[in-house]
């Protein structure tokens, strides 16, 4: 129990996706321009990344491994989480359309996310269990979310503060990114896990 | 044992593939929500700007709203006539009137006509400027001008000019995004033809009210009490116009004594803003 504890600490400020391994950095700019819609952005990655943490498990243990086909992990997973996505959106407009219209445009944004694949080939590689999987998959996208709506608060600030025009935009949000960076580099000494 | 490996790969493959088509295919059909066909197609006719001038969160949601009775066919602001004539085709209503309207920034304190609290120097923003004191401008009704209904407006219709947001007749299309923007509360939706306006919303008295703006209403009453039409009443320290009353006589223009009732006039095509004798250069289209 204590050990889930550390890998979710260990994920979420640690080896936090988008400030320690560079995974996801599309949403985490893209979508990070208020608050809310960020807040939205990251309810949608928890919520994909933690079943497709599970339905990969199963899909890598129970079809790849068995007949030798680790190597084709990649595709598969892409595979299946598009699908994934898909049936959950699907599922989600017909029976719960509040959730539905309140992850909106987010959850096929995310379909073939890079973080979400992160998520499915970095517990293969780790050796997972089932529960440290899912852990994995869920803590890694809290994660997610906190970096998004920290940059997205930053971000509206950084928005009305007179920065040179070579900067205006992108460029100074890239900026601002690798300063968040650069403090969260700090939880590295923690070394916990 | 090459041949093999391939073949296994290929079928597994082929298997993980075409069950998770089956499967997406009949969720697709056990899922199917109906869509409203109405809704689709007035989405379609909607400028589709998503805007949210009819208070709804895009185009799309206001569509919804019109399909199922919820809005008005003349919902989309910005569309105007043409727009609420498609959609009342749609919805198999007749044809209902709308009403086009523009948004005017209720001030006149230019740069040399009002006075300042303080210099500010934070970010160029309307909103960031007001949670300091409520802003550098003595007026606690008057227009900052850091433009912050500038970087709203979806139509670029806003300018700064003076210090004071100016609204460019031809380019605005009443949506109101403006209006819920201004952190000061100054922008009003009025009809788009109307003539007159008063340039001033201070609701202190005016001994207050002229001590920092040459420019402000003194709640004098001359308008209240020369008016023809009865349209204009002095409420709170400032004068307003209602518009189901005024005849567009312009008396008002001339008996005001601080020159704050603005008038537009329709010369070569074009709607032109006129404060007093100076003639302001922001034109606009006339209907």
């Amino acid at each position: 129990m204590f050990d889930l504890f550390i890998l979710m600490l260990n994920c979420v400020l640690v080896e936090n996706f988008i400030f320690h391994r560079f995974l996801g950095c599309c949403p985490f700019l893209g979508v990070s321009g208020k608050p809310d819609s960020a807040l939205g952005m990251g309810m949608a990655v928890t919520f994909v990344m933690t079943l497709s943490s599970a339905v990969t498990y199963v899909v890598y243990h129970y079809i790849l491994v068995p007949y030798g086909l680790e190597y084709l992990e990649t595709i598969a997973f892409i595979l299946v989480i598009a699908s994934l996505v898909q049936l959950i959106e699907m599922f989600l407009k017909r029976f719960i359309p509040a959730l539905y219209s309140a992850l909106g445009i987010f959850l096929p944004l995310i379909t073939t996310n890079c973080a979400v694949l992160g998520a499915a080939l970095l517990e293969v590689d780790e050796g997972y269990n089932f529960i440290y999987s899912v852990t994995f998959g869920f803590s890694a996208a809290l994660g997610f979310t906190l970096a998004i709506v920290i940059f997205a608060g930053v971000r509206q600030r950084v928005e009305l503060a007179e920065c040179p025009a070579a900067f205006k935009g992108m460029p100074i949000a890239l900026v601002t990114a690798g300063l968040i960076a650069m403090a969260f580099s700090g939880f590295t000494g923690m070394s916990i896990g | 044992m090459d041949v093999k490996n391939i073949l296994m790969a290929f079928l597994w493959f082929a298997l993980i593939s075409g069950a998770l088509g089956v499967l997406l295919a009949v969720a697709s059909k056990i899922f199917a929500v109906p869509v409203n066909k109405k809704a689709e197609d007035i989405e379609g006719v909607l400028p589709g700007a998503n805007c949210g001038g009819c208070g709804y969160t895009g185009c799309a949601a206001c569509a919804l709203a019109i399909a199922e009775g919820k809005a008005r066919v003349t919902a989309c602001t910005v569309g105007g006539q043409e727009t609420a004539d498609k959609i009342s085709s749609i919805m198999g209503t007749g044809s209902v009137k709308a009403k086009r309207m523009r948004a005017q920034v209720m001030c006149s304190g230019t740069e040399e006509c009002s006075k300042k609290k303080y210099d500010y120097v934070g970010v160029s923003d309307c909103v960031a400027a007001v949670r300091l004191g409520g802003g550098n401008k003595m007026c606690p009704n008057g227009c900052i001008g850091l433009g912050t209904c500038v970087s709203v407006c979806k139509f670029g219709a806003i300018k700064v000019v003076d210090g004071v947001s100016t609204i460019d007749y031809s380019k605005c299309t009443g949506c109101g995004t403006c209006v819920s923007a201004c952190p000061k509360h100054i922008i009003k939706l009025i009809p788009y033809e109307a003539a007159h306006w008063v340039g001033c919303m201070s609701v202190d008295n005016g001994k207050i009210t002229r001590s920092y703006c040459d420019v402000g209403c003194i709640s004098c009453k001359l308008c209240q009490k020369n008016c023809p039409a009865g349209a204009i009443t002095v409420d709170n320290f400032v004068a307003s116009i209602d518009y189901e009353k005024c005849i567009d006589c312009g008396l008002c223009v001339e008996k005001c004594p601080r020159k704050i009732i603005w008038s537009s006039k329709t010369a070569d095509g074009f709607m032109t803003i006129s404060r007093g004798d100076i003639d302001h250069s922001v034109k606009g289209t006339a209907e």
